[in-house]
């Protein structure tokens, strides 16, 4: 499969500060790909230099085949971007925009207005078309923002963390339109929802302090990190109990990262055979009532906490990419 | 067809434009400008008159204000010129630096348009606006000043307006390039009005006045009267060389600076 962008050695530096440090990255064509990291690891950086908003201190990087720093207009043509708070002109109407944005684009007459009705239909804003923008919610404004976006059928479509200012139902929303998108464009999206990025994105990179941690299909990630999770759920009201448990997980020598949330705590085992033999035992041992004992596959979160959220974590060189 | 140096060029203009009837801007200016133009003549006309009236009932006699044409002249040179500078100013200030501010100079620049085009639908915009402006306010003055004055050549009073128009090109340049260097309006309108003064406090000097676009008005106010101005090639070439050289600044900066999303 091609590459829709290609980084080689892509670096930026603000005074002594440097955003971004020699990224190399291949993301392929055609793929929904999720940029992961902490707030402050680079992502929004490399967004502006992808789209020619910045320019790079070092290495050079393409996008369907265009130097970002040459591009250009014939670049711009074939990408688009949405914002992670996207701001229009406010005392435009939804259409005019599209059309202002498809005018930008070339396009003109009949085209015009049908990409205009297709892609209000596609983002569910035919009714509000006729509305000026800034009396638009922020999630209409989102909704905009990607119809915009897909106005011209780009190439690659950036988007910087699209859904996080929404709320449940506008994300959901939001990232099932992206998700539609797949095989269509490539789609390359910055966020540090976790969640968002298991549900529809095949590829990830996780930045961290502006390097590049991993970069691998999820499925890869899940493999190449796959370290055996616990996951027990206790009876309810039973907050001394697991109190207890989680002090005596947290002790035992074949158990990291322990979690809890609620009545559920979670726990990776370094050595599988000895955290089987000793978990029923500890339960035992902190006398709470067990309502779920089970093994599950490591999510996304536990990969991206293991990289990037824990300090004491080591992370061998030779595991990343 | 637009080439890559001007892409988008139309698109961008055809924005400008809408945007400043539907934000009142051009409106606004239109009001203020057929005001400033419609009180010039009268004030020339009438201020005489008021002046004898009160001096009147205190027992002062007041000898030799006769209304002449060069006091409408001036007034409109002083009144249009003179205010002329600050909307000139409130026009330019937030041109660039509103929408790096809001972000939306972000939105259109990831589009496949050029930032000369970005720019230079910007200027035409407001010359526009402010050409717009600089007509109501004319069309008025001379109209009223015929009525009051007599007949005055319609030629020499366009020419007048056009050096004014000229001079105050050349201070809305100087907060162009102002808010293409700042994100702030405020900053921007703050540069723009230093420019100004800078200018105004050199054109004190005699020596120095027809370098500096203030030095236009005494010309203009010359060419309205029929006489021969002083320095009027001096000042043109002084002022149009301070317009187009503050643009090509402004394009270089602007070519230049890196751009983010609304400010959060």
């Amino acid at each position: 499969m091609p590459n829709a962008i290609h980084c080689a050695g892509l670096t930026k530096r603000y005074g002594a500060v440097t955003a971004l440090d020699d990224l190399r990255l291949d993301v392929p064509a055609g793929a929904v790909f999720g940029l992961l990291g902490p707030n402050g690891a680079g992502k929004t950086t490399l967004l502006r230099l992808l789209t020619g908003l910045a320019h790079p201190t070092a290495g050079d990087a393409t996008v369907v085949g265009y130097d970002i720093a040459t591009g250009g207009v014939g670049l711009r043509q074939r990408i688009s971007v949405l914002e992670q708070q996207p701001n229009y002109y406010g005392w435009m109407r939804g259409r005019e925009l599209l059309e202002f944005t498809g005018r930008l684009f070339g396009l003109r007459g009949a085209e015009l207005r049908k990409r205009v009705d297709e892609t209000l239909a596609t983002t569910g804003l035919t009714e509000a078309a006729q509305r000026t923008i800034g009396g638009y919610s922020g999630g209409m404004r989102q909704r905009l923002g990607l119809a915009q976006a897909l106005i011209n059928r780009p190439q690659v479509l950036f988007l910087d963390e699209p859904a996080s200012s929404l709320d449940p139902a506008g994300r959901h929303d939001i990232l099932r339109r992206i998700a539609e998108l797949r095989g269509q464009a490539t789609v390359f999206m910055s966020t540090h929802i976790l969640a968002d990025v298991e549900r529809i994105c095949d590829h990830v990179a996780i930045l961290n302090h502006g390097k590049l941690v991993v970069a691998a299909t999820v499925a890869e990630l899940q493999e190449r990190y796959a370290r055996p999770t616990y996951e027990i759920e206790l009876e309810p009201r039973q907050d001394e109990g697991a109190d207890a448990l989680e002090a005596l997980l947290r002790a035992a020598p074949w158990a990291e990262g322990v979690t809890r949330a609620g009545d559920t705590l979670r726990v990776g085992a370094r050595d599988i055979r000895a955290a089987s033999y000793a978990l029923a035992p500890l339960c035992a041992q902190a006398g709470v009532a067990v309502a779920r004992l089970e093994r599950g596959r490591p999510s996304l979160e536990d990969i991206f906490l293991r990289l990037v959220g824990e300090p004491t974590a080591q992370v061998d060189p030779e595991e990343v990419a | 067809m637009e080439t890559q140096v001007l892409a988008g060029f139309g698109a961008l203009l055809g924005k400008e434009l809408r945007e400043a009837w539907r934000t009142g801007r051009l409106p606004v200016t239109l009001v203020i400008f057929f005001i400033l133009g419609a009180l010039s003549p009268l004030a020339a006309y009438y201020t005489p008159e008021l002046l004898k009236n009160a001096a009147g009932s205190s027992g002062i006699q007041v000898i030799g204000l006769t209304p002449t044409l060069k006091d409408a002249i001036g007034q409109y040179v002083k009144n249009v010129g003179g205010n002329g500078f600050l909307i000139a100013i409130l026009l330019a200030m937030g041109s660039i630096a509103r929408e790096k501010e809001r972000g939306t100079a972000a939105f259109t620049l990831t589009k496949p348009v050029s930032r000369l085009a970005f720019l230079a639908a910007k200027l035409v915009g407001l010359l526009v606006t402010l050409g717009l402006g600089m007509l109501c306010a004319t069309a008025v003055a001379y109209a009223y000043t015929v009525y009051f004055f007599g007949v005055t050549p319609a030629g020499r009073f366009a020419v007048m307006a056009l050096l004014v128009w000229l001079a105050l090109v050349a201070f809305m340049a100087l907060t162009f390039l102002a808010s293409a260097l700042t994100r702030s309006t405020v900053v921007a309108a703050s540069l723009g009005f230093a420019a100004w003064l800078a200018l105004a406090l050199l054109s004190i000097w005699p020596q120095m006045a027809p370098n500096t676009p203030n030095g236009l008005f005494d010309a203009a106010q010359a060419v309205a009267l029929s006489q021969t101005p002083t320095h009027l090639g001096q000042s043109v070439i002084v002022t149009s060389a301070l317009i187009v050289a503050t643009l090509i600044v402004t394009q270089v900066v602007f070519a230049r600076q890196e751009l983010t999303g609304s400010a959060t």
